[in-house]
């Protein structure tokens, strides 16, 4: 539903084009669409403003105006200047001066925590940790079941001591069980609350200064609006956070957010949330982030879910050269599409790739996850035999499996033509690359990626 | 001007209070002192636009609100702030009274329960809602029922079960992981049996961009219709109050995968003042119908535009 920034600062050149020589005047109505953008990303309007201040200044010493693509060229300093006030180089977790590490999430209602330290847990039982989850949420109900359960998902032990201990005893009993028996990192789940609640916002100091947590990781949802500022600045403020987790990132929020708390907080992002399941979390990338919030799409994290469906595969440079023959069939096909959808739902990969214009972001909205399904079903439909060799076809077949498939006939026949289009366009594509006219590596590895996907 | 709307249960301690006091007010504190200052310039309408910007009222309302303002002044050739300010007062009261127009008329059939089922994306306070909600039924002297929709978060059922359990209304439930579909089933069929007035569908979280769960909306409302054609008599999506731009989008595609009847706005007793409503009001025009404003079970109110507008940019009248 947003334009994107880039599209709107090319009309917005492209208007003022016209006119000739481009003015400094020019460059303001090209600031109010970079602060535009933040605003409707949820930068907090300070922030926004500064933010613009400094973009302005820069792209006025670059020399914008007599640039040739005034929109890259300002799209590029608004970029590297989001880089820059997000953080530049992923972070980590802070080391304890002595085990164990104290990880306490703090935050809103809603923003996550329970989910989070689940999944933080997961996280760092990967690299070969034992951690323990304690159960600090004395207030919410069913808050300790609920971190019980998704402990006992992932097989991680649970501290709890129920509803009508005192949440800063049971952080404390939580340590010392710990150090007893070797759990570290000990992840502290505290109860939501609103910064403007002095008795709650105590008690989680209180649990601080009993504890004396390694991180105090304030957790905020990605589609937080311009009050992610106050929010975060009142937890700074009487807690003190050392990193932040921005949440529910799988969305399509921009997270503006997360650039205004970094902003004023100055306390680095540390890890985002990108979904339900507990392995969904990964650590920040800023450059990522930024060109989300400037509508760039995230082309990096595109290229990591590639590599990460397609590690462990066979012999990526086998199907290549296949393809290239033009010898491929229905069965690699499939194949090909189960390694895409494993990589997330189509409209979202389709908004991390850079540059789309508005005729496909039009086209976005009319492809839906159940293409993948509809294509599946046909496919599977067929007899081994009739993936291996389509030819074979005829029109009874193409009625039994219409049948079988739940699709209509029409649907069974655009697919097999498109297939059979898309074989040929592969033959050609062997044969130029053998005459030497392009490089053989097509699309990165696995050379996977069907150009003409059938998609209605 | 007791602020009703921000009631709390415990903060004996005068100073506090009033420390909160200041957190609170912030934007119609500044709404009110910027006109104020006795001339309508420039700086004013900017200033204006930087603060609705800063309620998450939006870009582009917030713009539309400031021309329409401006437009009316320099029409009248008005020059006293306080009328303009009025003028602005009753622009916002209006955007949002225009989408409560479309609330549908509710009609409570005896011996066919009223079926409210409750969506939204994670953390927004469902269940908390619902729980409200019931209570909320239950001032009217009507039995409720409570389905517990929400089979997918570790331990939504036992919340449920607790607020069940706390305002005597019976839970619906199957275990976790269960299907979410066989869970209205038999509580559509409970209902029934028991002549029950109300029944409040839970469901999981889910956002919007997750196309499989969305669709997996539609078809817990085809159960329901089963056994009563016109339910659900209401749904309802309930956006939390920090939301900021994205909860737009949130209303569109709820609306685009079940007909949403009625907007809840969730936890408005913070420091956040629900902007987004404004955009919600005008671009969908859907009913803000309810506000929640704290984790009891009665911190629910009806909404109404005046009273919304007045104590939350303004800084006048009772409060919810």
């Amino acid at each position: 539903m947003f334009e994107s920034l880039t599209d709107r600062l090319n009309e917005t050149f492209a208007r003022l084009n016209r006119k000739g020589r481009l003015t400094e005047a020019d460059v303001d109505e090209a600031m109010r669409e970079v602060r535009r953008a933040l605003l409707e990303a949820d930068v907090n309007f300070k922030v926004a403003k500064e933010f613009v201040g400094a973009v302005r200044e820069r792209a006025v010493g670059q020399d914008v105006l007599r640039s040739l693509t005034p929109a890259q060229t300002v799209i590029g300093i608004a970029n590297e200047e989001l880089v820059r006030v997000l953080g530049e180089e992923p972070e980590g977790l802070k080391a304890p001066d002595k085990p164990p590490q104290i990880l306490m999430l703090v935050g809103l209602q809603g923003s996550g925590k329970t989910t989070h330290a689940a999944k933080l847990a997961l996280h760092l039982r990967k690299q070969g940790r034992n951690p323990l989850l304690v159960a600090a949420d004395v207030y919410r109900p069913a808050a300790i079941n609920q971190l019980q359960a998704l402990g006992k998902q992932v097989g991680i032990t649970v501290y709890e001591e129920g509803t009508g201990a005192n949440p800063v005893s049971i952080a404390a009993n939580a340590l010392r069980w710990a150090q007893d028996r070797g759990h570290n990192p000990v992840i502290v789940d505290t109860a939501g609350r609103l910064q403007i609640d002095e008795r709650l916002m105590q008690e989680l100091v209180d649990i601080r200064d009993r504890v004396r947590p390694t991180e105090i990781l304030l957790v905020a949802d990605a589609m937080t609006g311009q009050e992610a500022v106050g929010v975060a600045q009142a937890f700074h403020d009487q807690v003190g956070a050392s990193g932040l987790i921005l949440t529910k990132m799988d969305g399509d929020a921009r997270g503006g957010a997360a650039l205004s708390i970094r902003a004023v907080t100055g306390v680095p992002i540390k890890f985002i949330g990108t979904g339900e399941k507990l392995d969904a979390l990964e650590p920040f990338y800023p450059s990522r982030l930024a060109g989300r919030i400037l509508g760039m799409g995230d082309i990096l994290s595109l290229v990591e879910r590639a590599q990460e469906q397609l590690d462990g595969d066979e012999d990526p440079t086998k199907l290549q050269e296949r393809m290239l023959k033009g010898n491929f069939n229905l069965e690699d096909f499939l194949d090909q599409l189960q390694k895409i959808k494993k990589m997330g739902p189509l409209t979202q990969l389709l908004d991390m790739i850079p540059g789309l214009g508005a005729q496909m972001r039009q086209a976005k909205a009319q492809i839906s996850d159940d293409d993948y399904k509809h294509i599946e079903a046909i496919i599977y439909s067929m007899t081994p035999d009739e993936r291996r060799n389509p030819d074979v076809i005829g029109k009874r077949r193409t009625a039994r499996i219409a049948r079988g498939s739940g699709r209509t006939p029409q649907e069974v026949k655009a697919l097999l033509k498109q297939f059979e289009e898309m074989q040929k366009m592969m033959g050609q594509l062997g044969k130029m690359a053998k005459k030497g006219k392009m490089p053989p590596g097509l699309g990165g590895p696995g050379g996977g990626g069907f150009p003409g996907l059938p998609l209605r | 001007m007791i602020l009703k709307f921000f009631r709390r249960k415990s903060a004996p301690d005068a100073q506090l209070e009033q420390g909160l006091e200041k957190t609170r007010r912030g934007v119609f504190l500044e709404i009110t002192r910027l006109f104020d200052r006795g001339v309508l310039d420039d700086d004013l309408y900017e200033e204006l636009e930087m603060l609705l910007i800063q309620a998450d009222v939006g870009w582009d309302v917030s713009q539309k609100l400031v021309a329409e303002l401006r437009r009316r002044v320099e029409r009248d050739r008005l020059v006293d702030p306080l009328a303009a300010r009025e003028i602005l007062r009753e622009e916002m009261i209006q955007l949002l009274e225009g989408s409560m127009r479309n609330r549908t008329v509710k009609i409570l059939q005896r011996g066919v329960p009223f079926v409210i089922m409750v969506v939204g994306v994670n953390g927004v306070g469902k269940t908390t809602s619902i729980a409200k909600l019931a209570a909320y039924h239950q001032g009217f002297g009507r039995s409720v029922m409570v389905a517990a929709g929400d089979t997918f978060r570790a331990a939504a059922i036992d919340q449920l079960t607790v607020w069940g359990e706390r305002l005597g209304v019976p839970v619906i439930a199957h275990a976790q992981g269960g299907d979410p579909g066989a869970v209205v089933f038999d509580a559509m069929r409970a209902a029934h049996a028991r002549n029950a007035d109300v029944l409040i569908l839970d469901t999981a979280g889910r956002l919007h961009t997750k196309h499989n769960l969305m669709a997996e909306l539609g078809k817990l409302r085809g159960i329901v219709q089963k056994s009563v054609p016109d339910a659900p008599q209401e749904t309802i999506l309930v956006i939390d109050a920090t939301t900021g731009q994205n909860g737009l989008v949130q209303a569109k595609e709820f609306s685009a995968s079940v007909a949403i009847t009625d907007i809840l706005i969730a936890k408005l007793d913070g420091t956040a003042k629900g902007g987004i409503a404004f955009a919600v009001a005008k671009e969908l025009g859907t009913p803000i119908s309810y506000v929640g404003t704290g984790e009891k079970a009665t911190d629910l109110a009806e909404f109404r535009p005046e009273t919304y507008v007045d104590s939350l940019f303004f800084g006048q009248g009772e409060g919810f």
